[in-house]
């Protein structure tokens, strides 16, 4: 009883009435309900689509371009292999200058760089024992060994477990000294540097100055012996064509384009369509322009179905209630009020709505994943925005159902009887 | 099943407030031109009341019941519910008047083609508070009170126009109300099935509920104890035929 008022009968409709009728309201016409549904699954669909792809796409372009890969450029000798008759026959590629680091160094943006390669040894014998037969337990003939200068052996970024990297004077002197990769120093049983171990290659011995974990740019040489150029050209030859020389430069963030270019001019003046350089994909700037271009054109594309889905459930809601006088006006006459059927209609157009955007997101949740799938992706998808697909359904749905809940309770019960 | 009495604080303190008391009451439907529909009308009717309206077409019969049922308001005159002046009550005090205290009965039943007969009568039972676990039971014992206890779960259109009646009385009655209104209930039936909609009509009078029905049927004017006669909108001649069994209206139903 309201202000003091001698009316005492007020009639109710709890929310649950209000679903239940609502349900069967939809229920009542289930294929137009569902036709209704399209343009808001699409336009939901679409939205949560474009932003989980979008989303999934950009974490793979993230994996594959990290900081590391952004600040490395590779050097490659394509110049033409030289054959030597006194090699067996095997052609050789010694393009890059003795003085290649220092060329390279004093470029702009060049934190570190030097010249590799893996040394090609024919049935070689690796061992700590200088007596080692080959194929005896204690060969180790199979490890690789790599040639390194001073500058790219810093330029591999390596983590030094225990002693140190050879520097430039063992490159000079050409000094037997070897720079052991972590799983070949375990291979060899060497795990400390106390009792100045040696390697034997070929018979050859090599004094052990450091191992290393870690080898960021270069990560095959962890698994091999890394020795100085030098005393790799002097004990083992030239770089052959099978295993070509390449130079690895570490440069400063956003300098790799700029060293990419310079590096085979300052290397060889006189002939540097030798070398090719290699820097890093510039996917971030052009892959996102793409994206975002696509994206907005989605979006947008998404927008429009949205809207359209709304007009349809305006549409279908106001035809509903023109179709529903009857219905409306005996609600009416069993007690209901202007408002109850306002809730109604509008109850009815949200679940339209709600309906829409959860199948929509459903939908563009399952064609995330089997895009990412397909692509072997790893499916990234912002679970507030498949949530918020659904709530944005239902507010179009209410909003669309504003004018023909207007209009319903409008209707006065005694027109709507007398048909 | 009894039938809803005037509660203490809703305006009548005694049964022998009339259900209906009309002072002066007109219905100019605007034109052009405008229809005078009904013309200063003067009527109660006491509770318990059996009546009948009758008058040829076009004569105001359904006007009247129109705002006996709070479904219009008149242009002039007050017309008070149960002692409560309902002509200038809000919408929504008019709505819960209108679901608690009435019911109605169309010719043309009015009766949700989805909805199964039970279903049909659970309707008007969602804007009057009763709590769900009641409801089924309320409307299926109004079915069964119509004579309807075997047809509950069907369609409408499986049921014949005398059973869709029943459904539509069902429905008018399951929330107890103080009055029911009917505008010729008995138009689209035969004869069989129209002497079973009188009886019924009968015993839920018998019970205490307040009859109006509207006929142009004199078999059915001749059941109602008062017959009220109606001609261009103003009543002609108000008969009250003496009972012919003796019925005390205020005993009947406490
Ligand atoms: N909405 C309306 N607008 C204008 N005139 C109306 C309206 N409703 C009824 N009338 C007129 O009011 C008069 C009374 O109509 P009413 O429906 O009350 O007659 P009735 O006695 O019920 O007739 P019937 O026996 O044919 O049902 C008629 O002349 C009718 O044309
Ligand atoms: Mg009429």
């Amino acid at each position: 009883m309201r202000g003091g008022r001698t009316v005492a009968d007020q009639s109710s409709y709890c929310l649950r009435d209000l679903a239940t009728e609502s349900l069967a309201g939809l229920a009542q016409r289930p294929g137009r309900s569902v036709l209704t549904l399209l343009g808001t699954v699409l336009g939901t669909g679409a939205f949560v689509a474009v932003l989980g792809l979008a989303a999934t796409a950009n974490g793979q372009i993230g994996k594959q371009f990290s900081l590391l890969s952004a600040t490395t450029v590779t050097v490659n000798d394509v110049g033409v292999p030289q054959s030597s008759a006194n090699e067996g026959g095997n052609a050789y590629l010694d393009d890059f200058p003795a003085d290649a680091d220092m060329r390279v160094d004093r470029l702009n943006g060049v934190m570190q760089a030097g010249v590799w390669w893996r040394v090609q040894l024919n049935e070689s014998v690796i061992s700590t024992s200088p007596y080692a037969i080959a194929g005896s337990q204690n060969d180790n003939g199979g490890l690789p060994v790599y040639a390194a200068s001073a500058g790219a052996l810093r330029a591999m970024r390596p983590a030094v477990t225990t002693g140190e990297l050879f520097g430039s004077f063992d490159v000079r002197n050409a000094e037997p000294v070897v720079v052991l990769g972590a799983a070949a120093a375990s291979q060899l049983g060497i795990s400390n540097l106390t009792a100045e171990p040696v390697v034997f290659i070929n018979g050859l011995s090599f004094t052990v100055v450091g191992i290393i974990s870690n080898a960021q740019r270069v990560t095959e040489a962890l698994s091999g012996l890394i020795v100085p150029t030098t005393t790799a050209e002097n004990y083992f030859g030239l770089p052959q064509s099978i295993d070509p020389p390449q130079m690895v430069i570490w440069t400063r963030i956003g300098a790799a384009d700029q060293v990419a270019a310079e590096a085979p001019i300052a290397l060889r003046p006189d002939d540097p369509h030798v070398f090719q350089a290699v820097a890093p994909p510039d996917r971030w700037s052009i892959q996102g322009k793409v994206d975002a271009a696509l994206e907005e054109l989605f979006l947008s594309l998404a927008g429009l179905s949205l809207f359209i889905g709304a007009v349809g459930i305006a549409n279908t809601t106001l035809i509903a209630v023109l179709e529903r006088t009857g219905e409306i006006g005996l609600r009416r006459s069993l007690g209901a009020r202007p408002g109850h059927i306002t809730a109604q209609v509008l109850c009815e157009s949200g679940t339209l709505g709600l309906l829409g955007g959860l199948i929509g997101a459903s939908l563009a949740v399952l064609l995330v994943i089997a895009v990412a799938l397909a692509k072997q992706w790893t499916a990234i998808l912002d679970p507030a925005a498949a949530l918020f697909a659904p709530l944005v359904g239902a507010v179009l749905g209410v909003l669309a159902g504003l004018y023909p809940a207007v209009r319903a309770s409008r209707i006065e019960p005694l027109e709507a009887l007398r048909s | 099943m009894r039938f809803r009495r005037a509660q203490p604080g809703t305006g009548t303190l005694t049964t022998d407030v009339p259900v209906i008391r009309m002072c002066g009451v007109g219905r100019t439907y605007p034109g052009p031109p405008p229809v005078h529909a009904l013309r200063d009308v003067d009527l109660e009717i006491e509770p318990g009341a059996y009546v009948a309206i009758t008058g040829p077409s076009g004569a105001g019969k359904s006007t009247l019941l129109n705002l006996l049922g709070l479904l219009d308001r008149p242009s002039n005159g007050t017309c008070e519910l149960d002692g409560i002046d309902v002509s200038r009550l809000p919408e929504r005090d008019r709505s819960g008047l209108r679901g608690a205290r009435i019911g109605f009965v169309f010719q043309s039943f009015h009766l949700l083609p989805h909805r199964t007969a039970l279903e049909n009568v659970m309707l008007a039972e969602i804007y009057n508070h009763r709590p769900h676990a009641a409801r089924a039971d309320a409307a299926a014992m109004a079915l069964i009170r119509v004579g309807l206890a075997h047809r509950i779960h069907a369609l409408p259109r499986t049921l014949s126009g005398g059973e869709r009646q029943r459904v539509a009385i069902a429905r008018a009655v399951v929330n107890m109300p103080r009055l029911l209104l009917c505008d010729e209930p008995t138009g689209n039936l035969d004869s069989v099935s129209t002497a079973t909609l009188l009886d019924l009509l009968g015993s839920l009078n018998d019970l205490g509920l307040t009859v109006i029905v509207i006929t142009h049927d004199p078999s059915v004017a001749a059941r109602a104890r008062r017959t009220i006669s109606m001609l261009d909108g103003r009543v002609v001649s108000d008969s009250q035929v003496a009972p012919d069994h003796p019925h005390n209206c205020t005993g009947a139903h406490r």
